[in-house]
């Protein structure tokens, strides 16, 4: 859990001051999103433990700052396509974390009706394109989309999230060559966290995260996800170019889990060693780091902290009780939505449900 | 009616369907400069423009998966693969993204996309050539299939699949495309799916097929004919959705069927037909159907064991003459 008590310890240095152009206002509204997104997970956390949520459950809790700070400097109509880690990143793009929830629970009113669960959050309106299962697939669907928006002369873009597991998948480097050859505006974000589920990045491969779309011609950068203003400047800039028709981009979004893969992983593990857990945890909290720097400039005292946390815990626990409150799917819905048209003629299901 | 090819036929369909719809483009392995490796988009991108009908890299998944997103997104994407064949590279991103997304978003996200190319055997062109591969999608719930036998249902059925607001797997045949049949002049040909068709009369025993296998059932029923043996050839056109009607009324009137694919039999096509029509006309049957499929090995080269292992008219009569007790 974040502390919202500034430790004597970590009074900042100087340079750690810079709020990156940004200005205090908004760093203090991205310190509300953060505060949410972890009072959040925390909630999601709880309601898996018993049994309110079922399945598979990833949670963001140490990556926050890659969420908020990416996501942020987007237009209402630009897209966002992630993997399975996705609730935090659909809460930033507009969905309102008490859909989220209700999805993480199975439940009617969430996001997805409850068909999709913590890996499949989908609102269209919110141009929040799905969390997706399947180890880099949506990394081809990002491409399509930005294929969309060339076809149509928008001028949107397109954020990818994947984690740094998928840049071995063929369709990554399908996709990006795709990207740099039609000169595509999206964005391919590596969410790099340093592990594919148990399986250290540098095990799997010989290059750096940086070579991996060089020779598609998809220029590279990466930035600490741990800092938020550092990220958030980093992907103005980046979506300003990308919009402006400047083809795509790669990003090394550097961050760390402070949790398991998932919530039947325990948080350490077998496969990174208890103590790096703990140091980054304690020195690399994209909370505390933004905290220590909106005290330290004045801009936030531990009163207005306190009253943040205080609402973003609120929202959480209302998220909680709506999900809660929601209704299970109804059982005559269980085949609606497997097809978009049901043709007038001939049997589309099989199992005995249209025998005459 | 005008007498043209099951490729003229195919051409038709996705430049009409093109004019009609600026949302519909092409996308495959030389589908714009070489004009399709078997030219089915002969001329299209002179007509249409490189947006419309785009050459992509030889990335079956990579690309299957772009226009899987722009669907998604809102374009209505023809993808042609060279051969279903090579299909099987992009089968995540057909089963796992394009069939399911509709259902996994509560209906947010329709997906209209048709995947289309030549499916099955031709002649000597081996195991990883030759596979007929419509079970693979017709498997999935959230994918509609389609197998035209002739130049009037390449075009209706290909515009009815453009027109679709599901993903639809479209399969032909490379021994089809050069394949003679009248097709009507009207510019809005259009033959909703799941509608089979008669393609012969006959009261003694009905033969089910679908796809290029329609004219092997043909041959062979020309030939029971000569030997007063009447067959019912009904073909399906369409695997998902499935005219189970027509089946049943065949089944009714002839009481005696065989089931006749180009794929492999187990959990062929043929398995779950067979299945459906012992559930629902057992009392109509006069003796076990019988099938009639790929010999269950992978596609050999050599001439004479590949006849073999094709499904051919003669090992369709000899099937006509077991349920007939003959």
């Amino acid at each position: 859990m974040a502390e919202t008590k500034t430790k004597k310890k970590s009074m900042p240095k100087k340079d750690q001051l810079s709020l990156h152009g940004v200005s205090p206002e908004l760093a203090i509204d991205m310190m509300g999103d953060m505060l949410l997104y972890r009072r959040f997970e925390e909630k999601a956390e709880e309601a898996y433990a018993i049994g309110k949520i079922g399945g598979f459950c990833h949670v963001h809790i140490g990556q926050e700052g890659a969420a908020a700070g990416s996501i942020k400097p987007l237009r209402e109509d630009d897209y966002v396509i992630s993997a399975y880690r996705e609730h935090t990143q659909a809460i930033a793009k507009g969905v309102h974390p008490n859909a989220v929830m209700a999805e993480l629970f199975g439940r009617v009113d969430g996001a997805s009706g409850g068909r999709g669960g913590s890996m499949h959050v989908y609102d269209k309106d919110c141009r929040f394109m799905g969390g997706h299962g399947i180890v880099g697939g949506q990394v081809p669907l990002a491409t399509g989309i930005g294929w969309k928006i060339k076809y149509k002369d928008e001028d949107t873009v397109v954020i990818v999230y994947m984690g740094d597991a998928a840049v071995n998948q063929g369709g990554f480097h399908e996709a990006l060559n795709m990207a740099a050859v039609w000169e595509l505006p999206a964005i391919y974000v590596v969410e790099n966290n340093g592990y594919g589920m148990g399986t250290a990045f540098s095990r799997v491969s010989k290059t750096d995260m940086s070579a991996k779309p060089v020779p598609h011609g998809v220029p590279a950068s990466h930035v600490n996800g741990q800092d938020v203003l550092a990220t958030y400047a980093h992907f103005r800039e980046l979506i300003a170019e990308v919009r402006g028709g400047g083809g795509p981009r790669f990003v090394d979004l550097q961050t760390y889990r402070f949790r398991g893969h998932s919530m039947s992983d325990p948080v350490s593990g077998t496969y990174r060693p208890t103590e790096e857990v703990e140091r980054n945890t304690a020195e690399e909290d994209p909370i505390s780091i933004l905290r220590d720097r909106l005290i330290a400039g004045g801009h936030l005292d531990q009163d207005d902290l306190e009253e943040m946390d205080k609402e973003a815990r609120q929202i959480a626990q209302d998220a909680v009780d709506f999900a809660d409150a929601s209704p299970f799917p109804e059982p005559s819905t269980l085949y609606d939505n497997v097809w978009a048209e049901i043709n007038e003629h001939g049997r589309l299901f099989f199992d005995g449900r249209e025998r005459p | 009616m005008a007498v043209i090819t099951y490729r003229e036929a195919l051409n038709e369909a996705l430049r009409e369907e093109m004019e009609r719809d600026p949302d519909v483009f092409l996308m495959g392995e030389d589908v714009a400069e070489y004009d399709g490796a078997y030219k089915i988009s002969k001329g299209l991108l002179e007509e249409f423009g490189d947006k419309r009908v785009v050459d992509s890299p030889i990335s079956e998944l990579g690309f299957t998966g772009l226009c899987v997103g722009a669907s998604m997104a809102g374009l209505r994407p023809v993808v042609e693969f060279m051969t279903f064949n090579f299909a099987f590279l992009a089968i995540d991103q057909v089963i796992n993204n394009a069939t399911k997304m509709y259902y996994m978003s509560d209906g947010q996200f329709p997906m209209p996309i048709v995947f289309r190319g030549p499916t099955g055997a031709a002649l000597q062109l081996s195991a990883q050539h030759s596979q007929a591969c419509e079970t693979y999608y017709s498997h999935a719930p959230g994918c509609k299939v389609v197998t035209p036998a002739t130049p009037a249902d390449a075009k209706g059925l290909l515009k009815a699949s453009i027109r679709d607001n599901d993903p639809v797997a479209f399969m032909e045949g490379e021994t089809l495309y050069n394949f003679m049949g009248e097709v009507p002049e009207d510019d809005d040909y259009v033959i909703p799916l799941g509608v089979a068709d008669l393609k012969n009369e006959g009261s003694d025993v009905s033969i089910i097929t679908h796809g290029k296998m329609v004219h092997v059932a043909l041959q062979a029923a020309a030939k029971l004919d000569k030997d007063n043996i009447g067959a019912d050839v009904l073909d399906l056109r369409t695997i998902r959705p499935l005219d189970m009607d027509a089946i049943l009324k065949t089944v009714k009137k002839t009481n005696r069927v065989v089931y006749l694919e180009e794929g492999w039999p187990y959990a062929g096509t043929g398995a779950q037909i067979v299945s459906m029509i012992q559930e629902e006309a057992f009392d109509h049957l006069d003796a076990p159907i019988l099938r009639v499929t790929q010999a269950d090995i992978p596609m050999p080269y050599a001439k004479n064991l590949e006849i073999l292992a094709k499904p051919s008219a003669d090992r369709v009569i000899e099937a006509c003459n077991k349920v007939l007790y003959r």
